[in-house]
């Protein structure tokens, strides 16, 4: 288990960092030399580009460069899920929750559903299974809410 | 997880901490696997065509680049349209996570999932008064759940057994 909530960086980002932030977030190209591609659209050299990255990734400014998988694509199940736990026992039922492997993430949030957590599971199957146990566990009901359809992102973190 | 060749497994493994910062990550990749840099560019390739693969790009800490507020807004919205409607809310700039859900009534009327990212509570309060405005009269009721405490965060990894 790990947490990602970072603190501010100790760096200070200059016009450069900040324009291979945001060139960086729509992909590089498969190519034998992708860092040189980008280097030559943003005006700088190749390899300042690449200590550029290693300076941002160690700063924790970027959180990692690579691949983004969908997990979800390579065959295993998900399902965010929510209960409604009475405020006297939020941290047993989080413990309780939080012990089961198939949890990925779990938040706490200002709602009367106030434990909202995504299962990762091999097969929808053990979805159903997964919750059903917590369900047994904490005698609280787990409610499923499943993807439907996903809409095309065009997120970006503006730097 | 049963759908990667051995050698597409080998990929993920072998770059799901990142890609090597170097001119020829590929090569570097290749190395790794005993694929040849020709190999690792051609199945990264298809694995990006089967949509395993998104994009090959850096992921930014919003926290450091000053977006410290997210709220995940919800939204009652009329079925028909909400295939139309949830593209548009997905595509705006400020929406990381944009998906269809079942309602739970009566407890939960939200039909439409939205994660919305600003530098303060006022700056997400601004941008889903904009998605708002956006869905209209096809929006029958919303509401916005901030995050008060992340419980447990883990991030994908295949084991190197496999399985």
């Amino acid at each position: 288990m790990r947490t990602r909530m970072r603190t501010q960086p100790t760096i200070t980002i200059d016009d450069l960092d900040r324009r291979i932030i945001n060139r960086l977030q729509d992909g590089i190209q498969l190519v034998e030399r992708p860092f040189k591609a980008v280097a030559n659209e943003l005006g700088c050299d190749e390899n300042q580009l690449i200590a550029r990255i290693e300076r941002l990734c160690a700063a924790g400014v970027l959180t990692r460069f690579g691949p983004f998988f969908d997990a979800e694509a390579m065959g295993g199940a998900f399902c965010l899920c929510a209960m409604a736990v009475p405020a006297d026992r939020f941290g047993a039922v989080a413990d309780i929750v939080n012990a089961h492997p198939e949890v990925a993430h779990n938040y706490e949030r200002d709602h009367a559903l106030n434990m909202w957590f995504v299962l990762a599971t091999e097969t929808l199957a053990d979805i159903d299974r997964t919750a059903k146990t917590i369900e047994s566990e904490t005698g609280l009901d787990v409610l499923q809410f499943p993807k439907l359809e996903e809409f095309f992102i065009g997120f970006k973190v503006a730097a | 997880m049963t759908i990667l060749l051995p050698y597409e497994r080998k990929l993920v493994e072998a770059t799901q901490a990142g890609l090597p910062l170097d001119p020829q990550p590929y090569a570097r990749v290749a190395e790794q696997t005993g694929l040849t840099e020709a190999g690792v560019i051609a199945g990264l390739g298809r694995l990006m065509e089967r949509g395993i693969i998104r994009r090959i790009a850096a992921a930014p800490n919003h926290y450091a680049l000053g977006m410290t507020a997210n709220g995940m807004t919800v939204w009652d919205v009329n079925d028909d349209r909400i295939s139309d409607l949830g593209q548009r809310i997905g595509a705006l700039a400020f929406v990381s996570h944009c998906y269809r859900r079942p309602r739970a009534l009566p407890l939960w009327p939200y039909n439409l999932f939205a994660m919305v990212h600003g530098a303060n509570r006022d700056e997400v309060e601004s941008k889903r008064r904009e998605i708002a405005a956006l869905l209209g009269d096809d929006c029958r009721g919303s509401d916005i759940l901030y995050s008060k405490r992340i419980l447990k965060k883990t991030g994908l990894r295949l084991s190197a057994s496999g399985g």
